[in-house]
């Protein structure tokens, strides 16, 4: 901003000027990551082991039947990009809205075992209940809440360290559960196992994600509605209630965010660290403020990502998206502890 | 040893023998003491093999639940942090990959090699976990610890999931095992195991003089004479050994390590003199307790030992971090 006119008043510039850089800069991340998102999407549906050229997808969007291409592209190809979509959202928001909300970077909820309590829930009610369908996602989400509402009633208001160390208690006991639960069953489904503990986009079809989205869209909209509440509770709890948001706003926020991990686990399993991983990635990238759409969009990059490139790394080897997603997310766990990065003195 | 100690010293005997009778006689089978006898004596009795199970499984998780206790009690009083587990640090899950890795990659089935690879993956697991969480800007504080254990057990749990869906046949071989479980093997797999045990456990007791120096704090211990860097060695050595041993030889059991130390602190008191030998006793009863009780909780099928405890040993990990004292002990 060199070309000040002489006329303003220089306070007034260099606030004006960085104003609009971080304007700027958010704009930037926003539009960069759509488009990432847009690149990712086509590749996983276009790419892979068998290849469909981007015009032939646009005919078989309009109604053209191509032999071989029209199934795997809409019975294999597009449900697994979508779905990966919405999980991705849907986790990115709710790790995002815990890491905020709780001045926490390690606390999102598939650290806490949010993730992992819907998913024992879920797999309780697929093995011994023998359930399915809304069934299973009613479960889901009921389990990520009794889990959440069991650490913090826990952890006392601390929401540093021992949030955290609650939750990988917590995490532990649900993981015996689950690997028990699978122990029970006759025929072993190694794969099913997989899915449960770390995630997968594998095992759906279109009736399972009209579910996800007819669940998840309404609780997307609500956090849409709240999410003002956000700016002014990442200032800190004193200043939030000085400017008049009540812990209740707060907690109500959570209350979306921990259904909406629910939901995407009843339909995707757990996916690993995708909740943890894309709250501070999206703010590097918008340069340090928290902005749920760049988070959630994110989350949909690292999902529909890793997504391909579990299902193509390994020539015939499907690997379970969970499994990429960990294998990334845990390095940048332990790279975030030694650079200490983390909530230290909030203990 | 105090009078109090030897009282549980005598009171955990007891109960071992104990432990390790209703671990023979009750299952989905009961075997009544004397039929037990006649089973085990007389080869061509019907029960025969059922006994001889029995004995196996009963002998196994006593020897595993007294490695990772000691392993536990050894690695809590080095690094003077209560929340220092093998299967929480992650010791376990880097056996464990090694393990697989070894089968899968490059055909491994002696079970001799099973162990040593198992060393090999406890032991840079250990140094992983240590190095990262010394590098943080507060060192290697309890909390951090226990965060990169976690950490580096879901890489290596997503390497060894990853691994396991190239190689069925690995699979097949392992689905029960990575669960943590005492059954279903015979007594050469302890025979083999064995020496490894008994060379951590005497190495592990003879750590009983340096972590009473190291519980005064490093400049204390280092007043006393300690060479810290030599002491953390060699008990990292034993902690490899004993809880390498048992992961090869059981599945990756998390907890015992970390509860049963606990517990024995609690009751005896804190020198290493009488919780080293006592912590052995503890958890092979923990360990043969959960275990028997998993076979007949939900009958027909059996709970696994390794999923019993972790059902036990969580809320005991969250009642030790609510208690907030992480850092003394």
């Amino acid at each position: 901003m060199s070309t000040v006119t002489p006329t303003l008043d220089p306070p007034i510039v260099a606030v004006r000027s960085a104003r609009r850089r971080v304007a700027r800069r958010t704009t930037y991340a926003l539009s960069g990551l759509t488009v990432v998102w847009v690149a990712v999407f086509l590749v996983r549906i276009t790419q892979g082991d068998f290849l469909i050229s981007l015009p032939d997808a646009v005919r078989i969007f309009l109604g053209a039947e191509i032999p071989g291409a029209s199934y795997i592209l809409m019975e294999s190809k597009l449900p697994r990009a979508v779905l990966g979509t919405g999980v991705g959202v849907a986790l990115g928001l709710a790790g995002a809205i815990f890491q905020t909300t709780l001045h926490n970077e390690l606390a999102s909820p598939d650290i806490v075992g949010v993730t992992l309590g819907a998913s024992a829930a879920a797999v309780f009610g697929i093995v011994v209940l023998g359930q399915s369908g809304p069934v299973i996602s009613a479960l889901a989400v009921a389990g990520a809440l009794g889990v959440a509402l069991t650490v913090r009633a826990l952890a006392d208001g601390h929401n540093g360290y021992r949030l955290v160390l609650l939750g990988i208690g917590i995490s532990a006991v649900m993981s015996a559960v689950i690997q028990y639960l699978f122990t029970r069953v006759d025929e072993f489904n190694a794969t099913k196992v997989l899915q449960w503990l770390g995630g997968s986009l594998s095992n759906v079809d279109w009736r399972a994600i009209g579910l996800f989205f007819a669940l998840a869209v309404p609780v997307v909209g609500a956090i849409a509605w709240r999410s003002k509440v956000l700016r002014v509770a990442e200032l800190g709890d004193d200043l939030r209630a000085g400017l008049g948001a009540g812990p209740g706003s707060v907690d109500a926020l959570i209350a979306l965010a921990v259904i909406l991990a629910g939901l995407a686990t009843a339909v995707a399993g757990p996916v690993a660290f995708v909740a943890f991983l894309a709250g501070p990635i999206s703010r590097a990238l918008t340069g340090g403020r928290t902005r749920l759409v760049a988070a959630a969009l994110v989350g949909a990059v690292i999902v529909v990502l890793g997504d391909h490139i579990g299902a193509y790394l390994l020539g015939d080897i499907n690997l379970p998206v969970g499994i990429i997603t960990g294998a990334i997310g845990a390095p940048a766990l332990i790279w975030l502890i030694a650079t200490g990065r983390t909530a230290r003195g909030s203990r | 040893m105090t009078a109090r100690a030897s009282r549980l010293a005598i009171a955990l005997l007891m109960l071992a023998v104990v432990a390790s009778v209703c671990s023979l006689l009750i299952g989905s089978r009961w075997l009544a003491p004397a039929s037990l006898w006649a089973a085990l004596t007389d080869g061509s009795d019907p029960l025969t093999g059922i006994a001889h199970a029995r004995l196996d499984r009963t002998l196994l998780a006593a020897a595993v639940g007294a490695a990772l206790a000691l392993a536990g009690a050894l690695l809590q009083g080095v690094t003077r942090n209560p929340l220092a587990d093998p299967g929480i640090l992650g010791i376990n899950a880097g056996a464990s990959f090694a393990m697989v890795v070894a089968m899968a990659g490059f055909g491994i089935s002696d079970l001799g090699a099973y162990v040593a690879v198992a060393f090999l993956g406890a032991g840079l697991a250990l140094i992983l976990v240590h190095a990262v969480a010394a590098a943080g800007q507060d060192g290697a504080t309890p909390t951090t610890l226990a965060i990169c254990g976690a950490a580096v057990t879901a890489v290596l749990a997503s390497a060894t999931s990853a691994v396991l869906l190239l190689d069925r046949q690995t699979m097949e071989s392992f689905r029960f095992w990575q669960v943590g479980t005492v059954s279903g093997r015979d007594l050469s797999v302890l025979t083999i195991g064995a020496p490894f045990l008994a060379v951590g456990v005497v190495l592990g007791l003879l750590c009983i003089r340096l972590l009473d120096a190291a519980a005064l704090g490093d400049d204390l211990a280092r007043a006393l004479g300690r060479r810290l860097g030599r002491d953390r060695a060699v008990v990292a050595i034993a902690v490899v050994l004993l809880a390498g041993t048992a992961t090869a030889l059981a599945g990756p059991i998390a907890f015992v390590g970390l509860l049963v130390p606990h517990a024995v602190r609690a009751l005896a008191g804190p020198g290493h003199r009488t919780v080293l030998p006592l912590c052995l006793l503890g958890g092979a009863v923990l360990t043969l307790l959960a275990d028997t009780v998993g076979r007949v909780l939900l009958p027909p099928a059996e709970i696994q030992v390794g999923v019993m405890v972790a059902l036990i040993g969580g809320p005991a990990f969250v009642m030790l971090v609510r208690r907030g004292r992480t850092v003394a002990l």
